[in-house]
């Protein structure tokens, strides 16, 4: 832990700290993308710590918060039908689809296994060649790569009782359709560190350019998000637009080679339904036709489940930065982390969750 | 004529647990005398009566049960045996109790290797002496394949008072010092790894151990000890959350100092787990007035062998947010410590 610790230096924190009061003249709002810089900025209080008129918010990438209601409601119905086993990960069990939530469902009798990859849903199938396992295959492109050899390992083996549930986001068409919203609130982004370390930042470039903002790949530790605010800062104080790395240590331009490849390989791009977001064009990720025997939404044909939202939550509003959790009349009252109206209440990554654990409790 | 029986005695001669050897029968008794008997010898028990009969000094009695379900049965560090010993001898000792007597109830499941419950029961006797207790009374049943998971136990336990003594989760005084034996975090992690098969550089162990003699230990030096609790299940934060609800103050803690072991750490941030939500088995918290806490953590050290050595003075109680416990960051923000949820789930990424 000794390397991870020279970013958890409190120290060089507080230096970096006082570099950003320092340049700061005016007030800037920037977006942190990722759900595990949230957890870390809240965790570690560094939005006490900022100056008034550095203000953060929380960006959509949180996978658990924007997998949509529908694929929920569809993974319960295929958990809840004779010899199905449904893997997924842990976090993912207690966001509520329309009537319960996958944790109830397993109560109930359906055969739902926490898995920590994609891979080891794949050990689950070929332990179990009389079940069909179903991999709850949700995320950003940070287990895109994962859950694509997992469906070329299958293929490879002729694993026919394998499949995936696939909500897969990207991060790009997400932050394109942010700056694109009338209310022109974001003016920087910290860009998501692990999404980084797969895709590299070169598809950040244009946008970048087309929007005039300054886009800033960035780490989880303290002083990595401090560095990333300082630079984001530094570019917006001096007019600067462009993307600037921040988080050298794992990320490259290019970003990594083979696990794009594969990922190419397995999946297309697709229009994908964001959770309180709506659909964002050629947002996520689906299965190509050629692996489409893997594609559970086929196997179990369930597109034709396509519930509503409740409107207590508010949910998209938070995810997109235009409210904070504590503006939602539901937060802390009708919604809580023990009864979640939406999903960014679930996850420790949660904007709305994370709130309520280290922050403001209504 | 008496057979001496000891332990290990010679195993049954059957390889698994059957139906049988739950009803009572002539399987029953051979269960009882193959495995049981042998390792938990004492005089209340060989009696072989349906109940222990034992004479206890005047005074107030400590009473207490829990029952323990883990998977697997056998972790890096212990077994579901010395947990279901320890266990109840700690829920003894963090109330002030001497632990004396546990009963032993076992629920197995039909198919049961019969060598891997010897092992439990030797473990389970192994902790009793440790602990200075005697497994006086007992019960076996069994069901079938699939209606349990591999074996639960359930001990209760009782125990004699010390005098004098005024220890309670009410008893929180803003002004006073909070301690914890040593590190936090190790068996839920040690229990999580090995069930999930998760390998790591380091093998990750759990800390099950009895705590009576540490306790005994800090009440002779420091009996004015306002509360203690052994933090099981929900880890520090659930137990200090009680702490500051029951007594209406608030908990302020400094994150620099709660002892965490790196590789227990590492294991907690790669699966997304708060390690102060998860599960000591061999750990004592220990609420003190302040200028009692330097002695309280020698004691510590000098008693609880290895693991005394993270122990450390981790925060203070409060005026300020009432039912509330505050972590201060090394940044020097400040964070909530909320009550844990549940069941400790795995983030994503």
């Amino acid at each position: 832990m000794k390397y991870i610790d020279e970013y958890r230096n409190p120290e060089r924190a507080k230096r970096i700290l006082e570099k950003i009061k320092d340049s700061v003249t005016r007030p800037w709002t920037i977006m942190e993308i990722c759900g595990g810089q949230t957890h870390s900025i809240i965790r570690n209080g560094i939005d006490q710590l900022l100056p008034d008129t550095v203000r953060l918010i929380h960006g959509p990438g949180c996978p658990v918060c924007v997998t949509p209601l529908e694929t929920l409601d569809r993974a319960l119905s295929i958990a809840a039908r004779p010899g199905v086993i449904l893997a997924s990960f842990g976090d993912m069990l207690r966001v509520p689809g329309s009537g319960k939530d996958l944790l109830q469902a397993r109560s109930e009798g359906a055969d739902i296994r926490v898995v920590f990859s994609s891979l080891e849903a794949l050990n689950i199938a070929r332990e179990n060649p009389q079940n069909e396992v179903v991999f709850l295959a949700v995320g950003f492109e940070t287990t895109a790569p994962g859950n694509a050899m997992a469906v070329k390992q299958a293929a490879r083996e002729g694993l026919r009782n394998f499949s995936e549930l696939v909500s897969q986001f990207l991060v790009p068409p997400a932050m394109r359709a942010i700056l694109s919203s009338e209310k022109k609130i974001v003016e920087g982004f910290l860009a998501a560190g692990h999404v980084c370390t797969i895709t590299g930042y070169e598809e950040y470039e244009p946008i970048a350019d087309a929007y005039h903002v300054p886009i800033v790949p960035t780490g989880f530790e303290p002083v990595d998000i401090l560095s990333g605010i300082l630079r984001v800062v530094t570019m917006l104080e001096s007019g600067e637009s462009g993307v600037c790395n921040e988080y050298g240590r794992v990320v490259s331009r290019e970003g990594n080679q083979a696990a794009r490849k594969t990922v190419d390989e397995v999946f297309e791009v697709t229009d994908r339904q964001w959770r309180g977001i709506g659909v964002i064009p050629l947002s996520g990720l689906q299965l190509r036709g050629n692996y489409s025997l893997f594609d559970a939404e086929k196997k179990f044909d369930v597109v034709h489940i396509q519930p509503e939202e409740s409107s207590l939550c508010r949910s998209g509003e938070v995810l997109q930065g235009m409210i904070t959790p504590a503006q939602c009349a539901a937060f802390g009252k009708e919604c809580s982390p023990l009864n979640p109206l939406g999903a960014p209440m679930v996850s420790g990554e949660g904007a709305c969750a994370a709130y309520y654990k280290y922050h403001k409790r209504a | 004529m008496s057979i001496e029986l000891h332990c290990p005695a010679p195993l049954s001669r059957h390889e698994t647990i059957q139906m049988a050897h739950g009803a009572g029968g002539m399987m029953s008794r051979e269960l009882t005398r193959s495995i049981f008997l042998p390792c938990f010898k004492n005089s209340l028990l060989d009696v072989m009566d349906d109940q222990a009969k034992i004479s206890l000094d005047s005074g107030k009695v400590a009473f207490t049960t829990d029952t323990f379900v883990v998977t697997p049965v056998f972790f890096p560090g212990g077994d579901i045996g010395d947990l279901a010993v320890n266990g109840t001898v700690n829920d003894l000792a963090v109330g002030g109790a001497t632990p004396l007597y546990l009963s032993a109830g076992f629920v197995i499941e039909e198919g049961f290797s019969m060598p891997d419950l010897q092992r439990i029961v030797k473990s389970m006797a192994a902790a009793a002496e440790k602990a200075g207790v005697k497994i006086v009374t007992g019960d076996t049943k069994v069901v079938e394949k699939g209606q349990c998971d591999g074996m639960f136990i359930n001990t209760s336990g009782i125990g004699v008072i010390r005098e004098g003594l005024d220890i309670s989760c009410a008893n929180l005084k803003p002004g006073d010092s909070v301690l914890v034996s040593g590190s936090l975090g190790d068996h839920g992690m040690a229990v999580m790894t090995a069930r999930e098969g998760l390998s790591f550089q380091s093998v990750i162990t759990s800390d099950t151990a009895p705590l009576n003699g540490l306790i005994s230990a800090i009440l002779d030096g420091v009996p004015h000890v306002h509360a203690m609790r052994d933090p099981t299940r929900g880890g520090l934060a659930a137990s200090l959350n009680e702490f500051a609800e029951a007594s209406g103050v608030g908990i302020v803690l400094n994150e620099e100092t709660l002892p965490v072991k790196p590789d227990v750490l590492g294991a907690c941030e790669l699966l997304g787990i708060d390690p102060l939500n998860v599960a000591n088995e061999g750990k004592v918290v220990v609420v003190v007035p302040e200028e009692m806490s330097k002695d309280v953590l020698e004691i510590i050290r000098e008693n609880a062998d290895v693991a005394g050595q993270h122990a450390a003075i981790i925060g203070k109680v409060v005026d300020d947010h009432p039912g509330m416990v505050v972590i201060k960051t090394p940044l020097g923000s400040r964070r909530i410590l909320e009550m844990p949820l549940g069941e400790q789930l795995p983030r994503i990424c």
